[in-house]
């Protein structure tokens, strides 16, 4: 099923960053090449390198140009294309305990209209399914989640909200995530994870990684403090 | 570097001053901004010039200085945005490292040209590192002091130099490494892409023959830029993707974005260009109302141009620093 890939190009952007660019598309098979070839530039130690990316359908290469060894680089990449892992065999799943609708879902009711269906069916649909982390990004600890069931894909708020609590979980189109701290934010908002979902001074900050499976498991609004701060792990 | 008890304490803050190193790599996969001083040469001289490592953290000191008592004798440089500067009345020199007794007061007047300068003090700032860096990410409250900005009555630690490396005050350098020519409007050498194919050509025109400002909307994350709008030929953004500091982005409203020291670690809109590494320290010295125009260069020149910058940086050093 992964057979229509093709190989990646190297694309600059400036003198300091190197994007390696697969097909422009949000796809599991696509972002697991990303997440492959992500690492094996990180572990290889190529000259100049200051920091490896994953994004969508891309890996960012920041490098110091006064430093960088690109012939290195695009061996790792040659041999990476060449021996990647067949694709999500070692995803991790983590499960996220969420507290949906009243005070931590505002927009569960409006998502449920929009859907033509009642709320506690807009929490089977989005507990239902298996997300793929693509990247990180917009905030520390920030995850962008695909794909929710198309009939919740809800565009969207049309005004941001100036203030978002941190572990609000959204959906925007097919996308859903949880804002790791508190800021502006325009997902529909359909329920809050007491979980910490970033903490520098963890030994791991992040809760997720590009490449993780994520559930979401409903969580009686009761059991909130039973679960603060967490993942205990 | 032992970690300092309170070494200077903050009577003034200033605009906005903050912590910076060169800034928090290695964690961008986690969605943490790199951040860091937006001058980077200015911090690397001010550092050289007291005798500390390249990745010693500054502060960085924007339109408006502070005002800054020691809290035990320490050895000081400021470098950058040139300001008038005193101790206790004084006149100091700028880019040169200078002695400040205990109890002494540093003052930043009247600013001549250029955006933000940086203090440096030997030892460095030594608030903690958070992901291996003290640079202050205001946006996500990270780093530096609380991950704030500095207020009236703050006591910053200050490491202690290695005893065998503490500098002797020296004598001022020559001109500002960084800091813009005072009135003409200032020019940043792109390179285009990672998606100019997305403009049609008469913007690339537009671009790189237009006058713009630096808009009063504008921050460490990124300018504004006021002038000519640019319009993407394609409506749909690219897939959310990795961007460097210095991208210029254009958002579906056609106002050019240069994304700066505190930008997050990806973005959606196209990039029709990039600022070459070598001016980017010269971008970091604009602010609010400055002019600032667009030339397209070559890679080789963009390297080239790096390397001279590197060979000037040099030559403004002390001697006895490798840095």
């Amino acid at each position: 099923m992964t057979a229509a890939l093709t190989r990646p190009r190297l694309h600059q952007s400036g003198d300091s960053l190197v994007l390696v660019e697969f097909e422009a598309r949000m796809a599991p098979e696509v972002n697991a090449r990303v997440v492959a070839l992500a690492a094996a530039i990180a572990g290889a130690g190529v000259g100049g390198v200051r920091d490896v990316v994953p994004g969508f359908a891309s890996v960012g290469v920041h490098v110091d140009p006064l430093r960088f060894d690109a012939a290195a680089l695009e061996q790792v990449v040659a041999h990476a294309w060449d021996v990647a892992a067949v694709p999500g065999v070692t995803a991790r799943v983590v499960e996220i305990p969420v507290c949906y609708g009243g005070v931590h879902g505002p927009d569960l009711e409006s998502v449920a209209a929009s859907a033509g269906c009642a709320p506690d069916l807009v929490v089977q649909r989005h507990t239902a399914a298996t997300y793929r982390v693509y990247m990180l990004g917009f905030l520390p600890g920030f995850a962008y989640l695909g794909s929710v069931d198309a009939s919740i894909a809800v565009p969207r708020r049309p005004a941001p909200r100036p203030r978002v609590p941190a572990g609000s979980v959204g959906i925007a189109g097919l996308q859903t995530g949880v804002y790791p701290s508190d800021s502006p934010g325009g997902w529909q908002l359909v329920g809050r994870t007491p979980w910490r979902m970033f903490d520098a001074v963890r030994p791991a900050p992040a809760v997720l990684q590009a490449g993780d499976a994520v559930r979401f498991v409903a969580l009686p609004h009761d059991q909130w403090d039973a679960h603060a701060g967490g993942p205990r792990w | 570097m032992v970690s300092g008890t309170a070494g200077v304490t903050v009577l003034r803050p200033g605009l906005l001053t903050t912590v910076q190193d060169l800034g928090r790599w290695g964690s961008q996969a986690m969605g943490v901004p790199v951040s860091g001083a937006m001058d980077s040469v200015a911090h690397r001289l001010a550092n050289a010039l007291v005798g500390n490592p390249p990745t010693a953290a500054t502060l960085e000191v924007t339109l408006l200085g502070p005002e800054l008592r020691a809290e035990r004798a320490l050895v000081v440089a400021v470098a950058g945005a040139p300001f008038a500067l005193s101790v206790d009345g004084q006149a100091v020199p700028h880019q040169a490292a200078f002695a400040l007794a205990a109890g002494a007061t540093l003052r930043f007047g009247a600013r001549q040209v250029g955006s933000r300068a940086y203090v440096a003090v030997a030892g460095g700032i030594d608030t903690p590192p958070v992901l291996g860096s003290r640079a202050t990410h205001l946006v996500s409250g990270m780093g530096g002091l609380a991950g704030r900005a500095l207020v009236s009555g703050d006591a910053l630690p200050i490491g202690w130099p290695p005893s065998d490396t503490v500098p002797r005050p020296a004598r001022p350098r020559s001109a500002p490494a960084a800091a813009p020519p005072s009135s003409a409007g200032h020019s940043l050498r792109v390179l285009l892409g990672p998606q100019d194919a997305w403009f049609s050509p008469h913007d690339i025109e537009v671009l790189l023959h237009g006058v713009y400002r630096v808009s009063t909307q504008s921050n460490r994350m990124g300018f504004h830029l006021e002038g000519p709008l640019l319009t993407a030929a394609r409506a749909d953004g690219p897939l959310s993707e990795p961007v460097p500091f210095g991208a210029l982005q254009v958002p579906a409203g056609g106002v050019p974005i240069l994304l700066m020291a505190d930008r997050q670690t990806a973005g959606g809109y196209p990039k029709i260009a990039t600022v070459i590494s070598a001016d980017l320290p010269l971008a970091g010295q604009l602010g609010p109302g400055d002019v600032v125009r667009f030339a397209a260069c070559t890679r080789a020149e963009a390297h080239a141009a790096l390397i001279a910058r590197e060979r000037e940086l040099l030559r403004l050093m002390p001697e006895e620093s490798g840095a």
